[in-house]
């Protein structure tokens, strides 16, 4: 027997999960509404950095170890994917789990020495890490260096993930992808682990007094978030049908997956999609109004929006929908 | 005699040139509530964390149900059964007082309606249950001290390390405190308690030990204690002594 709390508890669970399907089918309607390649392109762009963020979040959000190295595990995957497609043959479908695959493992890798280090020190060091990468990938030869891979058009098909009308099928692919990150941080949130990473969070001392292995849980947390990020990069790859090193493993889109579930909310279900839905616009409509070149206006304006929301809402954009019970909990910081 | 649950055996410890703790032994029996008192500085708390595994000593064993526990570290001897508190209050800020106590139910709950009776049953254990749903972070000082022992309790520990649950309460409160770790071991906890205040742990505990500079003081029963010249020294001075 589940006593009241307790179900209070598990009934906000399954409210959760209700909001959830909701908004997924509104996202899938979202293209009858909205026409027009530009518009449909932005949105595809917010639904994959919604998923690459709530990726993030897994690892940042929710086990509070705070990584500016994720380039590295969209490169990974986003580079296994392409060079299985395009020279050996191998469906993406297939490649994008492949790239998960490495992109964990390589998540792992850098946990085992980094997460020796604590607090800022992890983050410097996942810094360096990314761009250490990033110069590696621009030298290595195998990977065409710093020309970049061209996807070449094999003809329309789900199972190349390649379509003549490149938008409208990738929004649905990329629905799917954030639709199911979203899902694994719900189902994380409920489990063991959940708990047994927000404890690491907020108390070493106190998760390890209680029986939680530090080390393991952030390794694990890195290892998924790690993975999740790769299918990520292996789909925008599918996506743009181009990757280089500066577009797939630069420091900027390191900072630019962490940035949505940091402005939305970092450590909850809903702030990566609304930190993305707000971001990903903003930052493609500065770009279009003022022009990339015309002395960064674009990104003064990105930056100036980023410092007012922190400001005003220090815990994030979810806050706006938060009833006080919860905000209790979250107003602590 | 049965065995003792807890054999400690000339445990010594030193921070640098300060020596914590020298030689330190004595037993724990199943089922007792023993106290462990001492002036400030008098090694409590060193001994308390090395008991607990989040210390390594440097010399000297402890045993626990049998079983070599000192160096294994605390993940280890929380899975072995051994529970505590912190006397600065560590509770997890993010959570409600219900998550709090769940991340302790999940060390045996592997899934979550488990964790969620065992931490409901403890909560309400410790006259927490009309604040299931409260952030942590806003509790007062009295509930966060229950807030530790719940959670401490929801990992369902055979041995309970109480680090001055009691201090800073103001009567009625520790009476209610001094009520709830008697209920404690009524179900079969056994509890090490650390107060520098005699006057309360005193008629809670079977037995006493006593610290003071490192070194033991002497250990026995709250009668024999109060009487003891070098207690009374080592707490009010040569003064009031003989």
């Amino acid at each position: 027997m589940v006593g009241r709390a307790g179900r209070a508890l598990l009934s906000r669970r399954r409210r959760e999960l209700f909001f959830g399907v909701i908004v997924l089918a509104l996202l899938a309607a979202l293209p009858l509404g909205v026409h027009g390649a530009y518009l449909r392109g932005l949105i595809v762009l917010a639904l994959l950095y919604a998923g690459l963020s709530q990726a993030w979040n897994i690892l940042g959000g929710y086990c509070g170890q705070i990584s500016l190295g994720h380039a590295l595990y969209f490169g990974i995957g986003a580079y296994t994917s392409a060079l299985l497609f395009t020279r050996v043959g191998i469906s993406p479908l297939i490649g994008m789990f492949a790239g998960g695959l490495l992109s964990g493992l390589s998540a792992l890798l850098v946990g085992i020495p980094c997460f020796r280090l604590s607090g800022h020190y992890y983050a410097i060091a996942t810094i360096v890490i990314g761009m250490m990468a990033a110069l590696l990938a621009s030298n290595w030869d195998f990977i065409n260096a710093a020309q970049g891979i061209t996807i070449p058009f094999h003809g329309e098909a789900w199972q190349n993930l390649q379509f003549r009308t490149a938008v409208l099928p990738f929004h649905y692919v990329m629905l799917v992808y954030a639709a199911l990150m979203w899902l694994i941080a719900w189902v994380i949130e409920g489990s063991r682990w959940g708990f047994h990473w927000r404890a690491v969070k907020d108390d070493v001392t106190a998760a390890r007094s209680l029986g939680v292995s530090i080390y393991p849980s952030k390794l694990a947390a890195a290892a998924i978030s790690g993975a999740a990020t790769g299918i990520g990069g292996a789909l925008y790859a599918q996506y743009v049908g181009f990757i280089d090193p500066e577009s797939a493993f630069d420091l900027s889109l390191s900072v630019l997956i962490a940035l949505p579930a940091v402005v939305g909310g970092i450590g909850t279900l809903w702030g990566p999609l609304l930190g993305a839905a707000v971001l990903i616009p903003v930052q493609q409509l500065s770009v279009a109004w003022f022009g990339s070149a015309a002395g960064g206006i674009d990104l003064m304006v990105y930056g100036a929006l980023i410092m007012v929301l922190a400001l005003s809402r220090p815990e994030g954009l979810v806050s706006f929908f938060h009833t006080r019970a919860r905000q209790e909990v979250i107003d602590h910081g | 005699m049965a065995e003792p649950l807890l054999r400690i055996r000339e445990i010594s410890k030193s921070f640098g040139s300060v020596a914590a703790n020298v030689d330190i032994s004595f037993d724990v029996a199943e089922g007792e509530i023993l106290g462990l008192i001492g002036p400030n500085g008098a090694g409590k708390s060193s001994l308390f964390n090395i008991i607990a595994g989040e210390i390594v000593p440097d010399r000297g064993e402890i045993l626990f149900a049998g079983q070599r526990i000192s160096g294994i570290g605390a993940v280890a001897c929380a899975k072995l059964g051994i529970g505590r508190t912190f006397q600065v209050v560590r509770s997890f800020d993010s959570m409600t007082v219900l998550e709090n106590v769940m991340v302790g139910a999940f060390l045996r709950a592997r899934r979550t309606r488990a964790a969620l009776r065992r931490a409901e049953e403890v909560i309400a254990l410790c006259g927490l249950a009309g604040r299931s749903d409260t952030a942590a972070h806003r509790l007062s000082p009295p509930e966060k001290r229950r807030l530790e022992i719940a959670r401490a309790l929801a990992t369902e520990p055979r041995l309970l390390l109480l680090d001055e649950v009691l201090t800073g309460l103001t009567p009625t409160e520790a009476r209610e405190g001094m009520q709830l770790v008697r209920g404690l071991r009524a179900q079969g906890i056994t509890i090490i308690m650390v107060e520098h205040v005699m006057e309360v742990l005193l008629p809670l505990v079977d037995r006493a030990v006593v610290l003071n500079l490192g070194r033991k003081l002497m250990e026995g029963v709250p009668a024999e204690i109060v009487r003891h010249p070098e207690v009374i020294r080592a707490y009010l001075g040569d003064r009031y002594s003989g």
